[in-house]
């Protein structure tokens, strides 16, 4: 009853690569946040309207 | 030992016969590779000289976000691209290296990981910059993946001729992105690169004739001969020079622009000439490999030259 499911063990290599990619998931959307808070500023107030 | 991601994977056209379910050895540098980043560099310079040409000031933190979405959709078309052709890429020699043939990304990865792509570009570029361009962005990623790739490049051996488009189309959307609108000029820039696609690939192509042929790809060279491919190169170099210089016969660029135009056009000309008399050999591989290094310089030079004629107010008059 108390037998654990099997879980996968990461390798070196696996757990290297995976922390890469979490940093550059993070860095991406700190980098968008940053983005959308500076063209919200350069646009002012009216940054919801805009001709098609 | 390394352990390799879906290891046991078979590949076929925009699927996953059998995927295993080893977790990823994928490094980021993997999937920068998946968004093409040479041909990115190509999209973001033909984009930039659209944005910089066109009429109107352009706020450089806008101008940066809407490359920066071009590029970002433009990665997402790669990225698209080699899911959907991983079974080709897996036996031609010049993409057998890519992450998804080496397994170091699966299949469904990389699809998951162009949508995202391709969805936060185009809404980025809609909701900071401009919707008609996020419009022709959607449009060109769309054009690159469905009918391109999934259909023309499978098909018929004018699967670059049709698909060029899909390249052409980055100057408009910079375009786009700065005005608001289309107007001519941006139809003559991709003009320029769409009769510059031919040529340039098909130089390529008549160096690679036996992996595309080994890949069942209808390549022009694989389908109608050498001798076929190489009038061809030669008739759209032809007219790739008074394309090259329509935007000075019209009036949007001065004279500098015009005489480089010429000027390039004619060696263009003069390299394809070399390809359609070496036919055999080491020659034959020579002058292809010079047509298409050249046709890549002839595309750099005349936006090159648009793009600081935009700078310095020239372009338009």
């Amino acid at each position: 009853m108390d037998e654990k499911p099997p879980t996968i063990v990461l390798s070196e290599q696996q757990k290297r690569s995976r922390r890469a990619r979490s940093i550059a998931i993070a860095l991406a959307l700190g980098a968008l946040v940053i983005l959308f808070y500076v063209v919200t500023l350069v646009k002012g107030p009216g940054v919801l309207n805009r001709p098609l | 030992m390394s352990l390799l991601v879906s290891e046991g994977a078979e590949f076929t056209a925009g699927s996953v016969v059998s995927a295993g379910h080893e977790p990823s050895i994928a490094s980021v540098g993997d999937y920068v590779a998946l968004m093409k980043p040479r041909v990115m560099s190509l999209v973001v310079f033909t984009a930039l000289v659209g944005l910089v040409i066109a009429p109107g000031h352009m706020h450089p933190v806008i101008a940066f976000t809407a490359l920066l979405c071009i590029a970002v959709g433009a990665g997402a078309a790669g990225a698209l691209n080699m899911w959907y052709d991983a079974d080709i890429d897996a036996v031609m020699t010049r993409t057998s290296n890519r992450p998804i043939p080496q397994r170091r990304i699966a299949p469904g990865e990389a699809l998951a990981f162009g949508i995202v792509l391709a969805g936060f570009s185009v809404g980025t570029l809609g909701l900071l910059v401009s919707w008609l361009a996020a419009g022709l962005l959607a449009f060109t990623v769309f054009f690159y993946i469905v009918v391109y790739t999934a259909w023309l490049k499978r098909s018929t051996p004018q699967n670059i001729v049709i698909g060029g488009a899909a390249g052409a189309f980055p100057p408009m959307i910079g375009w786009a992105a700065a005005t608001g609108g289309i107007s001519l000029e941006p139809w003559l820039l991709f003009l320029i690169i769409f009769f510059w696609t031919p040529p340039h690939f098909w130089a390529l192509s008549l160096t690679r004739t036996e992996d595309y042929a080994r890949a069942r790809i209808p390549m022009l060279p694989v389908v109608a001969g050498g001798t076929e491919t190489r009038r061809q190169i030669l008739l759209y170099s032809i007219t790739l020079v008074p394309v090259g210089l329509a935007p000075w016969l019209f009036g949007y660029a001065d004279a500098v622009y015009g005489i480089t135009a010429l000027v390039a056009g004619l060696f263009m000309v003069a390299f394809a000439w070399r390809v359609r008399n070496e036919r055999e050999g080491a020659r034959a591989d020579r002058a292809a490999h010079h047509l298409f290094a050249f046709s890549i310089l002839y595309l750099f030079v005349l936006f090159a030259v648009l793009l600081v004629e935009g700078v310095l107010g020239g372009f338009g008059g």
